[in-house]
Order: structure tokens, then sequence, then C-alpha cells
């Protein structure tokens, strides 16, 4: 009950004003503002049949536009940093490992670097569940393709089979992913797959909403021919980085080498990673530096 | 990640719409594409950028490829409906030769097939998010056309989609003239890249120049063009009137 008048007193009051003012103005009621029997009384007259097909998917937008305050044509940014990288004899993938459902972090130590095959795996980024199903999907047929095949599959091969998903199912799908793997054939290899369906062979890829502080750092940072040392090194850098200022990225930073060797999975908690700028050493507690000995009188 | 919901608003009848395919807008796109007619055959320029919204994401998309022996496609818009063009295409050429009867696709038979489905998945809602340019030469005779993402389809000495349409079109019906030289044709070409360069936010520093003839398909290598600042207004330019952009 209370509930429903303080919705009433917004209505009133707020009419006009704020993000959802704009709304009043056009003579539509927000859905977050409406009660639950008015909207569903208002759907059997919201179905949208006499709009036309324009009609329908514009109603579509103006709700997701009221309910999570967005621009469904802007490209989405997704939680998540992820990065691969190749080098002289393979690849190597990073990833952060948070998973936030809205502002909670759901699970703070997750895996987004995928197994595919023994020698191709895949960073996924966008909607989990989404992510999760692609790879699962590519696996089981890569898996029959490497049993027809008599020989491991190609990280082409992998690759393409992500794409024709992603590319089919395009209006359904929120993913972006980079796959990553080493052949005998072209040796390392890096597949871009964003939003969409693009297929795309990069030198290094980044995706995620991480990644967006990461563009300035890679047009700088990178160069062709690294070692396998200085390639892993860059990744967990940048991810690092990246955690740093994405709020929707954190965590650990996981590592996948891949190379003619084998996979080498590689852990990198918080605290060893370097600080970056204003964050503070980490401490147990504040009675340890209250009882530290002064620092030492200047020398002037 | 997000646990977001699903793109499908709970409460929306979408009924068997939602299982049809429907391209609602692009994601990653290209920008303009300009072509003209010259002397041995057609001169085609298209940068290599590829766009995510506005962040200028990848930077080394072929956006012009060979099709057959005697066409060239060049494409803007989302990159993954060109790709899918292609295998199309790939699949038409396919047949074409199979049929091994000495004869092989023209440019003019190639548009003609691009604009048949592009027109058709128009009629479905389900676009191919892209604007194509098809130019060839076969027997001696030279062809440029170009399709929209609609299926309007024309052909024409010179032609460019989106920005270009603006900004390099009057350039070229200027500028165009018959018969040009392979020299004159790269220059009329690179004048109206840099304008492109210049104005559209979209646009790339790399672009590479293709070229169609009797003999085939060059696809030059990527480069970049230089570009002018030196105007004594653009390093002062609130002199005259303080408080100017």
């Amino acid at each position: 009950m209370h509930v429903r008048k303080i919705i009433r007193e917004i209505r009133k009051v707020g009419r006009y004003l704020g993000n959802y003012g704009k709304f009043y103005r056009e003579g539509k009621t927000p859905i977050v503002l409406l009660t639950k029997e008015e909207n569903l009384r208002n759907k059997s007259v919201r179905s949208g049949k006499d709009l036309g097909f324009w009609g329908r998917q514009e109603q579509r937008q103006i709700r997701t536009k009221m309910d999570l305050n967005m621009d469904l044509n802007a490209p989405h940014s997704m939680g998540t940093t992820i990065i691969g990288v190749t080098y002289n004899g393979g690849v190597v993938l990073g990833a952060d490992s948070r998973t936030s459902t809205g502002m909670y972090v759901a699970n703070r130590a997750s895996d987004k670097i995928t197994q595919l095959t023994d020698n191709v795996y895949v960073c996924r980024s966008g909607s989990a569940a989404d992510s999760q199903l692609v790879s699962d999907y590519v696996r089981y047929f890569l898996h029959q393709h490497t049993i027809q095949l008599g020989q491991p599959a190609t990280v082409k091969v992998a690759a393409n089979l992500i794409r024709l998903i992603s590319y089919n199912n395009k209006n359904m799908l929120e993913t972006g992913l980079i796959v990553g793997g080493w052949d005998k054939y072209e040796g390392g290899k890096i597949y871009g797959i964003p939003l969409g369906g693009t297929l795309i062979e990069q030198p290094f890829a980044i995706g995620g909403s991480g990644s967006s502080y990461l563009y300035g750092f890679f047009d700088q940072a990178w160069k062709e021919g690294m070692t396998k040392d200085e390639a892993e090194q860059l990744v967990v850098k940048a991810v690092s980085l990246a955690i740093a200022r994405d709020g929707a990225s954190g965590g650990v930073v996981r590592t996948v080498v891949i190379n003619s060797e084998g996979v080498t999975r590689n852990f990198y908690p918080g605290d060893t990673l370097q600080l970056w700028h204003e964050e503070l050493e980490p401490q147990n507690s504040l009675l340890d530096i209250l009882n530290s000995p002064s620092p030492e009188p200047m020398n002037i | 990640m997000n646990f977001t919901a699903s793109k499908q608003p709970e409460n929306c009848l979408l009924g068997p719409e939602s299982d049809s395919q429907r391209t609602l807008y692009p994601y990653v796109t290209g920008t303009s594409v300009v072509a003209l007619k010259y002397k041995d055959g057609i001169l085609m320029a298209a940068d290599m950028g590829g766009s995510y919204g506005s962040t200028l994401r990848y930077k080394n998309v072929e956006r012009m490829k060979p099709i057959g022996k005697h066409s060239l496609l060049g494409a803007s818009g989302e990159i993954s409906d060109f790709q899918e063009i292609l295998r199309y295409l790939d699949d038409l050429i396919l047949y074409d030769n199979m049929w091994d009867d000495g004869n092989s696709l023209g440019p003019k038979e190639v548009h003609n097939y691009l604009t048949r489905v592009m027109y058709n998945r128009r009629n479905k809602f389900n676009p191919l998010w892209n604007s194509l340019v098809l130019g060839g030469v076969k027997k001696g005779e030279k062809y440029l056309g170009t399709v929209s993402m609609i299926g309007v389809n024309f052909e024409d000495n010179h032609v460019a989609t989106g920005f270009g349409n603006h900004l390099a079109r009057p350039i070229l019906r200027q500028d165009w003239h018959e018969n040009l030289s392979f020299e004159d044709g790269v220059k009329l070409l690179e004048k109206c890249m840099r304008v492109l360069l210049y104005r559209d936010r979209s646009a790339i520093n790399k672009l590479q120049i293709a070229k169609i003839t009797e003999e085939g398909v060059t696809i030059s290598q990527p480069y970049s063009l230089k570009t002018y600042w030196e105007f004594s207004a653009f390093a002062n330019p609130a002199q005259g009137a303080v408080g100017t952009w």
C-alpha cells in the first residue's frame, strides 16, 4: 500500500521533471512507475499489432530505454576485460575474473577463458549464458570435426564455427568472443568475433567493457614479434590497467599460453599486480600503520 | 559479464517473429566507398576502417574484394553482412565455374544477382545492412553499378556510398571525364578520399585503391594520405574574432 502511495506521489510531483519527464510529455507512462495491475491492464492495449512493424520495435525501444536508461542503437558495452595476443611461437589469452549481475559481483573468481579443443581456447565476454552456450555448441561441433578429420582442428575452423553461430543468431545473442590457439599449419592465431558476428583475424584483440581503456595502451605498447614472457607480461599489465578503471572488471588476472608445446594456465591474484595511480599498498589494518615507526625527519 | 535480461523483453508479445532473423541495427561498420570508370576499366577506393559505434575499432578491414574473373565488389555498412555476401558470391561463382562452358559471370550479372538478394531481404524486413559498389570489365565493356540495403540500384560513370555521396560525388561530377588515364583517375580518387578523411568522422587514414581491367584485379597495399593543416586561420582562429571556434 505504502509503495503504491509513493508511486502516485511521484507521478503527480515528478511529472515533466527528471529522466522520466520526457515520456510524460509524450503522453506515455514509464513502465517502471506503473503498478503491476496497471501494467497488466495496459498490456492488452499495447499489443502493438495496430502500430505496424516499426511501431513494435519503437515500443520495445521505448520500454528498454525507460527500464535500462540506455540508447538501444549504441553498441552494448559488456562487463569484462578480455585480451588475446600473438607472439613469436604462439598466443597468450588473458581475462579478468568478475561476473556481475547489475551492481552485485556474482562471481569474483570466474574463469572466462574456456577450452574448445586441446589447442584452441576462447575468451568470453558479454552475456554469461550466451557465451557459455555458444562455446558449448562449438566444443561439441569441434569434437565431432576432430574425429572426422583425424587430427587436431585448426584455429580458423574453431573461429568460423563461432562466427556461424554468432552471425546466424545475431538478434538473440549478446556476446563478444576472442578465439585463440595454435595449430601446425598457421602457428599461433587470434580471431576476434564481436557483436554481430564479424570474423576478423588480428595480431592482437581486445574485448569487453574494460577494453575501452586499453585502445590507447595497446596502440603504444604493442609490437610485432614479442617473446612469450613479453607477451604474457603485456597481457597481465593490460588487464590490470583495465581492472583499475572499469567497474565491471575485477578480481584476478587469468592467462592461458598456447604454443606447439602445449597449454599453460596462469593465475595472478590482485595483490601480485603492480599498483597504478592513486592506488595504495594494501595493509592488514590501520593499527599497523599507527604502530609503525614515524617517518624520518627531513634533512634540510 | 552481465546476467542481463534476454534481448526479448518478457511482456512483449513477439510470437513467431522471435525466430526469424532481422538485422535491426549494424555493429561493426565500414564507411564510404568511391569508384569511377577510367580508360582501361574501373578504379575503386575504400579505407580500411571498421567502426564500432563511435570507436574506430578495427583498422585492417579489407572492404574491397575481387569476385570471379571480371568483377570487384566494395562494401560499406555492417561487415558481418558483407562477409556473408562474399559467401553467397563464392557459391554463385562456383556454380558458374562448374558449368565449365567457357562462359563466366560478368559484372552486370553479378550486380543483378546482388540487387535481387538485397531487394528480397528488404522485402522480408531482414536487410543485409550494406551499400555495395560493383565494378568490372568484360569483353572491353566497362560496368560500374551500386546497390543499397533497400535494393535501390543503378549504374553510372562514378558512384559512391554513404558520406561519399555527399562529399565525393560533387567533386566527381565536376572533374570526371571520359577516358581518364590511370594516374588522373587515382589522383581524382585521392582527392575525394582526402575530403572524406577531413570531414567524415568514421574515416581513417589508411586506404586501398583497387583497379580492375580486362587483365584482372589489382588491390593496392594499404597506404596513408598526407593532409594539409597550414592555413593561417587554422593556426590562429580567434585572431579576427576573439572567442570564436
